[in-house]
C-alpha cells in the first residue's frame, strides 16, 4: 500500500517528468560546489535543448511514417556549415559594434540553416525515401547511402580541415549571478530551443493539422481510410524535421565553435539514444530524453570525462530494460 | 547457352538463371583458387596485403550476411565484434610476448567478451522493434570506438598497438633451408615466414567461410531465413524469433572476432583505423548489398568489386579531374578522395533497381520482395 501512494504522489508530480530534476539532485552532493553544479546544469539544459532540436524531428519522421532516416545527419551537418558560411560572409555584422546587426546576422544564419534544410528535406523524401516506403532494410541501406553521398558533398564543399566558427559579439560573454557565471550562447540555446518546443506542441495539440499528424501516428491506415491525405502530411512533417536538424546543428556549431564534416554523424549517436530513451513519435518524449542525456553528459564530463558517452549508453540500456518503448512514446508498436 | 528444349523439365532452371548460377559460382570458384595461389601469381608485396585483406573481408562480410542478409537483423555492431578479437589478440600478444600462447589466450578473450556482449545486446533489444537494433547496435559500437581511443594505456588509443606476432610469421623464419641456410625459392617466391603467414590468413578465411555455408544449409539456417520473410507466421509455427535472433546474432559476432584475431595476427597492428571505425563498417556494409545479400557467394563478390574499385576507380577519377581542370567545382567532385561519393551514388541506384546485388540478380534468388 505504502507503495502505491509513492508512486500516486510521483505521477502527480509528473511522473517520468521527474527525472530530469532527481538526475540534477543526485548530482549536486557529487560535483561539490554549487556554482559549478549551476554551471553544469545549465549546460546541459542548452545542450540537451540543441539535441532537442535535432531529436524531434527524427521522432516524428519515425512516428507518423515509419521510416528510420539515417541521413538526418546529413541535416545537422549542413545546418552547421551552411550557418558558419552565412556568419562569416556576415563577419562585419556579427562581430562588429551593433546588437541590433549581431543579432541579425545570427537570425540570418539559423534561418538560412534552417531554409536550405527545409529544402533539402523535400527533395530527400521526394528522391531518396519515397520509393522505399514500407521496407525497413531497404530504407536502412538507403537512407545510409544518402548520408554517405551527402558526407562526400560536405567534404567536396568546404573541405576536409575544421573551420572555426566564431561566435557574433553579442552571445560572446557571461551573465554573472553572484559566483555563477552563465553563458549568454547556453541561455539563447535554451530559449530557442524552447520557443520551438512550445511552437511544436501548440501546433500538434491546437490545430487541425496537429490533430490529423497525431492521429497518423497512432493508426495511418484509419486516417487514410478517412480520406486524409497523409502523404501531404509526409512530405510535411518530413520537411519540418529536416529543418530542425538543419537548425540544430546551425545552434552546435556556434556552440562548439570548431565543425567538421562528421559533426552530423557524431550527434546522430546521441539523437538515436534520446529519440530511444524519450519513445518514438512523441515530441515530449524527445524533450525529456534529450534533456537527461545533455545532463547526463555534462555532469558525467564533469565528474569522470572519460566516461561521458558511455554514460548515455548506460542510460540507454537502463530505460530499454525498465521501459522496452521508451518513457513517452505516442504509440507501442 | 544452348535454347532452351520444350523438353525442359520443371527441376531445372531456365537458361538465363543457369547462365548466372555459372558466372557466380564461376567468378567465385576463380577468386578462391586466385587467392590460393597469389603469393605465386602477384609476387609484390603490397598485391599480398591486398589478397589477405580480401581474404579476412570475405569472412568478416559473410558473416555479416548471416544477419543482414539470411535473417533480417541490421547491425552496426560488427566491426566491434571484429575490434574485440583483433584487440584481445594485440594486447595479449604486446604483453606476453609474441607466441602461440598469447593467440590464444587473448583471441579467446575477445571472442567471450564478442558472445557475451552479442547476448547481451540481442536479449535486451531484440525484443523490441526490429528498427531499434540497428540505433542500438550504432550507439553500441561508438561507445566501443570512443573507448578504443580513450583507454589508451590498454590500447594505444588512436596510435593502436604495433608488437610481433608468433614467431613462424616473421619475414626471417625459413621453412625449408637450402645448403647456404637460405629459404629455399619455389617458383621465384621464398618459402619463408611471411608465406606462412598468407596461407594461416588464407587457410582460417576458408574454414569459417565453409562453416558459415554449412550453418546456412542447416535446417537452422531454414528457419533463419523463415524469419526474415515473415516473422510472425514463425513465430506462429512455433520457433523462438528471439531466441533464432540472438544465436545467429552471436554466431556472427563469434566469427566476426575469429577474422578480428586472424587480421590482428597478420597485420601485426591493431588501431581503431583498421578494426573499428565506422568507415569499416560501411565498407561492411556496401560489399554485402553489392555482392547480393542472403547468398554467401555475394560476399566473396562484394569483396573483391569493392576493394578493385577502391584502387582503380581512384585512377579513373583522377584522369577525369585532369581532364576537367578547367571546369569550376568538377575537379572537386571528381578528385580521388571523393571516390566514396560516386561509390554512395551506385549504393543508392543497386537499392533501387537491383536490390538483390550482384549475385542474388544473377541466381534470381535473395534480397526481399
Amino acid at each position: 500500500m505504502e507503495a502505491g501512494a509513492t508512486k500516486s504522489v510521483i505521477e502527480r508530480l509528473g511522473g517520468v517528468g521527474l527525472l530530469p530534476v532527481a538526475l540534477a539532485i543526485v548530482a549536486l552532493p557529487l560535483t561539490g560546489s554549487f556554482s559549478s553544479w549551476v554551471t553544469l546544469t545549465v549546460a546541459g539544459l542548452a545542450m540537451g535543448m540543441m539535441i532537442f532540436l535535432m531529436a524531434s524531428g527524427l521522432s516524428l519522421v519515425f512516428g507518423l511514417m515509419d521510416v528510420l532516416n539515417f541521413g538526418h545527419s546529413a541535416f545537422i551537418s549542413f545546418g552547421a556549415f551552411i550557418a558558419a558560411s552565412v556568419l562569416a560572409a556576415l563577419a562585419g555584422w556579427a562581430h562588429g559594434p551593433s546588437g541590433a546587426l549581431n543579432l541579425l546576422a545570427i537570425v540570418l544564419a539559423i534561418g538560412a540553416a534552417t531554409a536550405f534544410c527545409a529544402a533539402a528535406g523535400w527533395f530527400f523524401e521526394r528522391v531518396i525515401v519515397r520509393p522505399v516506403y514500407g521496407d525497413h532494410l531497404r530504407q536502412i541501406l538507403i537512407t545510409v547511402g544518402a548520408l554517405i553521398v551527402a558526407e562526400q558533398l560536405i567534404l567536396a564543399i568546404w573541405g576536409g580541415a575544421p573551420i572555426s566558427v566564431p561566435r557574433p559579439a553579442i552571445l560572446r560573454g557571461s551573465l554573472v549571478f553572484g559566483d555563477v557565471a552563465i553563458e549568454a550562447y547556453r541561455i539563447f540555446a535554451f530559449l530557442l530551443g524552447l520557443a520551438v518546443f512550445v511552437i511544436l506542441s501548440l501546433v500538434l495539440n491546437r490545430t487541425r493539422i496537429g490533430l490529423l499528424v497525431r492521429a497518423g501516428v497512432e493508426n495511418r491506415e484509419m486516417v487514410e481510410a478517412l480520406g486524409f491525405r497523409i502523404d501531404r502530411l509526409f512530405v510535411a512533417v518530413f520537411v519540418v524535421g529536416s529543418a530542425l536538424a538543419g537548425m540544430g546543428g546551425a545552434m552546435w556549431a556556434g556552440y562548439q565553435g570548431l565543425i567538421s564534416g562528421t559533426i552530423g554523424s557524431e550527434m546522430l549517436i546521441l539523437v538515436f539514444i534520446v529519440v530511444i530513451i524519450g519513445g518514438l513519435g512523441s515530441i515530449e518524449g524527445s524533450l525529456l530524453g534529450a534533456i537527461l542525456v545533455g545532463l547526463m553528459g555534462n555532469y558525467v564530463a564533469f565528474l569522470m570525462p572519460k566516461l561521458s558517452l558511455a554514460s548515455n549508453m548506460l542510460l540507454m540500456m537502463a530505460v530499454l530494460l525498465w521501459r522496452p518503448y521508451g518513457l513517452l512514446p505516442a504509440v507501442k508498436r | 547457352m544452348s535454347p532452351v528444349s520444350a523438353a525442359e523439365t520443371v527441376g531445372t532452371p531456365p537458361a538465363p538463371a543457369r547462365t548466372g548460377r555459372l558466372l557466380v559460382y564461376g567468378a567465385a570458384g576463380v577468386v578462391w583458387l586466385a587467392l590460393l595461389f597469389a603469393p605465386f601469381l602477384f609476387p609484390d608485396v603490397r598485391a599480398q596485403e591486398v589478397a589477405a585483406r580480401i581474404c579476412i573481408f570475405i569472412v568478416l562480410v559473410a558473416s555479416y550476411d548471416l544477419l543482414i542478409g539470411y535473417t533480417g537483423i541490421v547491425s552496426f555492431a560488427h566491426t566491434m565484434f571484429f575490434g574485440l578479437g583483433g584487440y584481445g589478440t594485440a594486447i595479449a600478444l604486446k604483453a606476453m610476448g609474441a607466441g602461440w600462447d598469447a593467440v590464444l589466450v587473448g583471441g579467446g578473450a575477445g571472442v567471450l567478451a564478442a558472445l557475451v556482449l552479442a547476448a547481451l545486446i540481442g536479449l535486451l533489444s531484440l525484443r523490441v522493434k526490429a528498427i531499434f537494433f540497428a540505433m542500438v547496435t550504432l550507439a553500441a559500437a561508438s561507445v566501443m570506438l570512443v573507448l578504443a581511443s580513450q583507454l589508451s594505456q590498454f590500447t594505444g588509443g588512436e596510435d593502436g598497438l604495433i608488437y610481433s606476432a608468433p614467431r613462424l610469421f616473421s619475414a626471417a623464419t625459413k621453412l625449408l633451408a637450402d645448403a647456404d641456410g637460405k629459404s629455399v625459392r619455389l617458383a621465384g617466391v621464398a618459402l619463408n615466414g611471411k608465406l606462412a603467414a598468407y596461407y594461416f590468413v588464407f587457410f582460417c578465411s576458408l574454414v569459417l567461410y565453409l562453416l558459415m555455408l554449412r550453418i546456412v544449409a542447416s535446417p537452422t539456417g531454414t528457419v533463419l531465413e523463415a524469419i526474415r520473410e515473415n516473422e510472425m507466421r514463425a513465430e506462429a509455427i512455433g520457433y523462438k524469433v528471439v531466441a533464432y535472433r540472438t544465436a545467429i546474432f552471436c554466431i556472427a559476432a563469434i566469427i566476426a572476432a575469429l577474422a578480428g584475431i586472424v587480421r590482428a595476427v597478420w597485420l601485426k597492428y591493431t588501431g581503431p583505423d583498421v578494426f573499428l571505425s565506422f568507415s569499416i563498417m560501411i565498407d561492411i556494409l556496401l560489399m554485402v548489398v553489392i555482392g547480393g545479400m542472403g547468398t554467401m557467394v555475394g560476399a566473396i563478390i562484394g569483396v573483391v568489386v569493392m576493394t578493385l574499385a577502391q584502387f582503380y576507380l581512384k585512377d579513373i577519377m583522377q584522369f577525369g579531374a585532369d581532364a576537367l581542370s578547367g571546369v569550376p567545382f568538377a575537379p572537386s567532385l571528381l578528385d580521388p578522395d571523393r571516390w566514396l561519393l560516386w561509390l554512395g551514388l551506385f549504393f543508392i541506384l543497386l537499392v533501387y533497381f537491383f536490390p538483390a546485388g550482384i549475385a542474388g540478380t544473377l541466381l534470381k534468388k535473395g534480397g526481399r520482395k
